[in-house]
């Protein structure tokens, strides 16, 4: 089938950019989105032309490196899938697509579709984590963990740190993936001893990055494709107003260290 | 050539121990989106009393005028209830001025295409709902309230400035231009409690899989029934059936 | 050169106690004053960058990814083992050394596995206090389950993402060294030379992939964590941004590269499905707990499969394998549906794929315990090949998964090069010839947590460096190094894609350095090699400058370090003269087709000195001994 890609070209993070159509006459139906932009790729190398940049490298749906905004969508129409994911036979001869790159002032633009997403490193690094250094360990069974809560620590870990939840909310917002973490570790018993401080820190984080605000909007979770939920979200203001409310002076020395 | 540099994090702010924690809880989005919840409730619990207590106009000038009378004559009600709206008002328009620069600048550069996914129509325009409903107050309150704008307001008590509400809003709504201003405005008050009165109890931490559907579920019934007995005045006016 | 293995003396289960209390202690007030060097955000270097950053070493970590948190760990799915006996099922530190050692037919250091073994013990304790949500019973307690080549229940798992949490946990630890400060995090770094200062390992040069700047990093020691080598096929499970650069250009500095054939070939993947497939994607080989696999007796048969009567159908592994049927190792299966492809039964477009059909499981325990056990794999399954494998059978073909072989290490974890140490699947320690199913989250994390952390210690404590900066001759000459090659690549502008050369290199290894291997296979493809390397410096079509983000330049290093490695890799499987778990050489097998080890003149581990360009590499050998675990003749009739 024939596709024809309007495709955001930007040189560098500084350059003005623009889309730039192509068309793509041999597309199978069998084929990935990536490899469809593979195929262009190599077209366009050989005419000479420079290919198009796009972050990816599992290609399964795990790494969270893909990511292109495809007619208005972050990562195209299929739900629950990752571009990388993300076949042609879901896809009509004929179609017209727009691919743009996630954007938001804390992703600035490197080149075409690849963005700088090193806010989400810095919002772990502010708290994303239970401090406890190798070896210190107790045994795997001395805290019993109800499986519940375990399940439900394991859904909001899944996040594969892809940055869809920021592309897609009309206020480039955060939440998702913040709340995402605060709420793995705080559903165990292992992320209590930080839980509330995590929050505090992992939110200011967050504003820091010059992230939006969460309008309960609910676009993040239609598009995130570990399907996390804004529950989360929730849980992440109950924490977060906690510690800001409940800690006292001299218990905030502790950092990371 | 030069010797790596390394990315560093942007200086990694520690919440804990610096500063006071009322200014960096309100600081961040979320502290925002608390006051806009806790605000945004009074808001709600006003906007559906003052609904009802509205709706009396439908049992004739004296029940009306005698609402209007008794809470004239109840000043610890009339100025506490005013305060509290005002200051929640205010803090509402704050909040929400900080939010929507905030949002508009998270995302700089627009798409070219955007189609949302799920979102309601009315969680997207939260942010024009809100302000037109700003002016509109203002406007309400000159024209119900102070009188300033309405071309004929009258009083029941004159010596107490105590108005008569039945009149005023006979006269005032006998304007089609000022019925349709206020018939828009009830729209656009549906769509901010549509998605406002679930959304609040999200921004509070509230979210259940077994009360949630429940809460959206009341709030849009409750925008629908704001709509729907909020408009009934101006069209009963027009329509003659109170006259 | 003579490999020193540095195996310490005493019983096998005394071996590490031995060797870390005769290591030297770094002062803790002194750890601060060296610098480390990690390359790779990996389970292997995430783990090792985090570990080192908490004892106070100042750590410089590098990875090419955006985020640490993107390595190509992230992607394994089956679980981890470890000898915990949670299942109460006579499981031991010793069983599971002795069902690696096993494993990996006799190929692999016993000391080093004995290590594994012991260390597995405390890695989930570790991931669990880090918030690992492992499966877990309903009383609150860690569920496992079994995986091929054990008979006891000893793999912890994360749903279908071990790796995933895993790699998070590692993560996580490491963000928080980075926040404190001990670790400084450079991404989006590709390391492109080993410098080498007065015979020891100092530091390394990166281009910043977002600038193109060259840069010169000086510390006192550099650690290894970058990942295997699969990709040298093209098509195969790995990342399509894995690669061997950081190992190979470490071996042309000096680094010996063990067993570089060695390569691991799974047999439950994805076929290709044409000639623009990118990457092969990995079922889970759990399904054949529940799936059968067969292809139709006739050639060429052309039927759908619901139209194959029963009588015409070939369940080649039930057949040849009564008692372990579906159930058999990973290189057995794997070569015996080669073996029906080609002879021309193989199913599916290119006739390169077996069924392997649930109708039977579904039609015994309902489509709903199917859907429990498998739902997520049926529905990776189904978005990828567009067909339903509740109501047509799967189609599988082997693929290229994992590469036991790597930078040659001592048992602390050393390479040839002082200074320089490899972990995780960059180097060839544990699996010798075939790595057992989730075996390699427990060796990249006890090398990362456990091992390294204290054998870096000792050779700082007892190495006394000449200090050095970027100014040094050795730094400017390897940082020279790399700007000629990097002009050179963007100076040909030829005709040719550097994908199209890659492909073409897949080609050859996966026909002749594949699942099956011969002499006359083998000469063939070095001599196709040698002429694609020719083609390629002349050829090779990169546009673009390195001042820039050029992925075509990032990919083009890499090729080029392919073409080499897979020349290095049939000249490994050539001397090799005999099979030994995923190396099978058809001249070697016994009569029923198995593969046939020589112990008596390869009993050993072979590792790869280079020698300078175009010149013939050194091979040395280090002998294996198996005092504990007798080598016997693997069967699984
Ligand atoms: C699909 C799949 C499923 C698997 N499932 C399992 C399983 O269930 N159980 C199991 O035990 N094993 C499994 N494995 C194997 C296992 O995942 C890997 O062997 C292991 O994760 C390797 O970890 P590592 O830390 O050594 O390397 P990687 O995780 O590959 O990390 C390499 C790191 O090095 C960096 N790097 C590489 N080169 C450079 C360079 N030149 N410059 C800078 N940085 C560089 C990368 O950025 C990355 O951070 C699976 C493998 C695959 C492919
Ligand atoms: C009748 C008066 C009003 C009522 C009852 C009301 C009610 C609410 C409620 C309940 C919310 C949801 C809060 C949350 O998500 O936590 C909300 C949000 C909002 N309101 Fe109002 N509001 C009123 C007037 C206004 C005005 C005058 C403005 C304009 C400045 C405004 C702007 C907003 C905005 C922008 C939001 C969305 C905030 C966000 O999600 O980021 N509202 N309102
Ligand atoms: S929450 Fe979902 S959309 Fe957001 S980063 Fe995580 S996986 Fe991606
Ligand atoms: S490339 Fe890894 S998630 Fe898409």
């Amino acid at each position: 089938m024939k596709i024809t890609l309007h495709v955001w070209r930007q040189k560098d993070r500084n350059a003005q950019g623009k889309l730039v159509r192509y068309e793509c006459p041999n597309v199978s139906e069998h084929m990935s989105f990536l490899e469809m932009l593979d195929v262009l790729n190599e077209d366009l190398t050989t005419k000479g032309e420079d290919p198009v940049a796009f972050e990816h490298d599992c290609r399964e749906g795990i790494c969270g490196s893909c990511g292109i905004v495809i007619n208005g969508v972050a990562h195209g129409p299929m739900p629950g899938t990752t571009v990388c994911q993300l076949h042609m036979r879901h896809f009509k001869d004929g179609d017209e697509l727009y691919l743009e790159p996630w954007r938001a002032k804390a992703f600035p633009v490197m080149k075409d579709l690849i963005v700088d997403r090193g806010a989400f490193d810095r919002i772990i690094a502010a708290g994303g984590y239970i401090s406890v250094p190798a070896g210190s360990a107790p045994d795997g069974n001395a805290i019993p963990v109800p499986k519940e809560d375990s399940d439900r620590a394991m859904d909001a870990a899944q996040c594969i740190g892809c940055g869809a939840c920021v592309a897609a909310c009309p206020n480039a917002s955060a939440s998702l993936f913040t709340s995402a973490k605060i709420s793995h570790l705080g559903l165990l018993p292992q992320g209590q001893p930080e839980r509330y401080e995590r929050a505090l820190n992992m939110v200011q984080q967050m504003t820091i990055e010059e992230f939006g605000a969460c309008g309960n909007i609910g676009e993040c979770e239609a598009v995130c494709p570990k399907r996390i939920s804004i529950e989360n979200i929730a849980r992440m203001h109950r924490d977060y107003m906690n510690g800001a409310f409940s800690a006292r002076p001299n218990a905030e020395a502790g950092s990371a260290g | 050539m030069s010797v790596g540099s390394a990315a560093q994090p942007a200086a990694g702010a520690k919440a804990a121990g610096d500063g006071s924690r009322l200014f960096l809880f309100y600081n961040s989005p979320v502290g925002k989106k608390a006051v806009m919840a806790v605000t945004g409730l009074v808001g709600f619990g006003f906007v559906i009393g003052h609904m009802l207590g509205n709706l009396q106009i439908f049992l004739g000038p004296e029940v009306m005028n005698a609402y209007g009378m008794k809470l004239h004559e109840t000043p610890p009600l009339l100025y506490g209830a005013r305060t509290v709206l005002l200051g929640a008002v205010a803090l509402h328009i704050i909040a929400a001025l900080q939010l929507i620069k905030m949002n508009s600048d998270a995302r700089p550069t627009k798409y070219a295409k955007v189609s949302p996914v799920t979102s309601s129509y009315a969680s997207r325009t939260m942010w024009w709902s809100g302000p037109i409903l700003g002016f509109f107050i203002v406007y309400h309150l000159l024209h119900f309230t102070s009188g300033a704008a309405h071309p004929n307001f009258t009083y029941q008590d004159a010596a107490r400035h105590i108005p008569a509400p039945y009149e005023n809003v006979v006269a005032g709504f006998s304007n089609p231009l000022v019925s349709l201003f206020y018939i828009i405005a009830m729209i656009l008050l549906m769509l901010h409690i549509n998605h406002g009165a679930w959304s609040l109890f999200q921004s509070l931490g509230l979210n259940h899989p077994r009360y949630t559907p429940l809460i959206r579920t009341v709030a849009r019934t409750a925008s629908y029934a704001l709509l729907i007995g909020n408009c009934a005045i101006p069209l009963a006016v027009l329509a003659g059936v109170v006259k | 050169m003579k490999l020193e293995s540095r195996i310490p003396s005493g019983p096998i289960e005394k071996k590490w106690d031995n060797c870390r209390f005769d290591m030297k202690l770094v002062n803790p007030a002194n750890k601060r004053k060296y610098s480390v060097i990690v390359v790779g955000t990996g389970l292997a270097g995430g783990a090792a960058a985090a570990t080192l950053g908490e004892l106070g070493y100042n750590v410089l970590c590098f990875s090419h990814h955006d985020s640490p948190r993107r390595a190509h760990s992230i992607a394994a799915q089956g679980g981890i083992n470890a000898a915990k006996n949670y299942c109460n099922d006579g499981d031991s530190i010793y069983r599971l050394f002795y069902d690696t050692v096993k494993g990996g037919d006799f190929r692999a250091r016993e000391a080093n596995v004995y290590r594994l073994a012991q260390i597995s013990v405390g890695i989930i304790d570790q991931c669990v206090a880090q918030g690992v949500p492992f499966a877990r019973e309903y009383g609150g307690t860690l569920s496992n389950r079994s995986f091929g080549g054990a008979q006891v229940s000893r793999t912890f798992y994360a749903r279908g993402q071990t790796g995933q949490q895993l790699l998070l946990g590692a993560y996580q630890a490491l963000e928080r060294q980075i926040d404190a400060g001990s670790v400084k995090m450079f991404t989006r770094r590709e390391m492109l030379d080993l410098i080498v200062i007065d015979g020891v390992a100092r530091g390394i040069v990166t281009r910043d992939m977002g600038t193109g700047k060259l840069e010169v990093t000086i510390a006192d020691a550099v650690v290894l964590g970058t990942g295997g080598y699969g990709n040298v096929f093209y098509l195969s499970t790995n990342a399509k941004n894995s690669n061997a650069t950081a190992i190979w250009r470490a071996y042309k500095r000096g680094a010996a590269f063990g067993n570089p054939c060695f390569t691991q070939i799974h047999p439950t993947c994805i076929p290709v499905s044409g000639d623009y497939q990118s990457k092969l994607t990995l079922m889970s080989e759990s399904l054949r707990n529940d799936g059968r696999i067969w292809v139709p007796l006739k050639k060429g048969d052309a039927r759908a499969a619901d139209q194959i009567p029963e009588a015409e159908r070939d369940y080649f592994l039930e057949r040849r394998y009564p008692s372990f049927g579906n159930l058999v190792p990973r290189d057995v299966a794997s070569r015996n549906a080669k073996m029906v492809c080609d002879e021309g039964r193989g199913v599916g477009p290119g006739g390169y794929g077996v069924y392997l059909d649930f109708a039977d499981s579904i039609r015994r325990l309902g489509a709903s315990t199917i859907r429990e056990r498998y739902g997520n794999l049926f529905e990776m399954y189904d978005r990828i090949t567009g067909e339903d494998p509740y109501s047509v059978p799967m189609r599988i073909y082997p693929a290229v998964h994992y590469t036991m072989g790597g930078l040659w290490v001592d048992y602390r974890l050393q390479s040839t090069i002082p200074g320089l140490f490899v972990i995780g699947e960059a180097n060839f320690s544990d699996h010798g010839a075939n790595r057992l199913g989730a075996s390699a989250l427990m060796q990249g994390l006890a090398d990362g947590y456990f091992v390294l952390p204290y054998t870096i210690g000792d050779y700082l404590a007892n190495t006394k460096l000449a200090k050095a900066d970027e100014s040094h001759v050795a730094a400017r000459e390897a940082l020279g190094n790399v700007e000629n090659l990097t002009k050179k690549m963007l100076g040909i502008r030829g005709k040719r894609t550097v994908d199209s050369f890659h492909k073409e290199l897949g080609k050859y290894m996966w026909e002749y350095c594949g699942m099956a291997r011969t002499d006359k296979g083998l000469q063939f493809a070095m001599g196709k090699i040698a002429e694609l390397r020719e083609e390629y410096w002349k050829n090779v079509n990169i546009l673009g400058s390195n001042e820039e983000i050029n992925q075509s330049l990032e990919r083009a290093g890499r090729v080029a370090d392919f073409i080499e490695l897979g020349e290095l890799m049939c000249r490994d499987a050539l001397e090799r003269r005999e099979s030994c778990g995923g190396h099978f050489r058809e001249e070697w097998q016994t009569p029923e087709g198995e593969a046939q080890r020589d112990d008596e003149n390869f009993s050993h581990a072979a590792a790869w000195l280079y020698q300078g360009d175009g010149k013939t590499p050194e091979r040395l050998v280090e002998p294996l001994e198996f005092e504990y675990v007798h080598p016997s003749q693997r069967s699984y009739k």
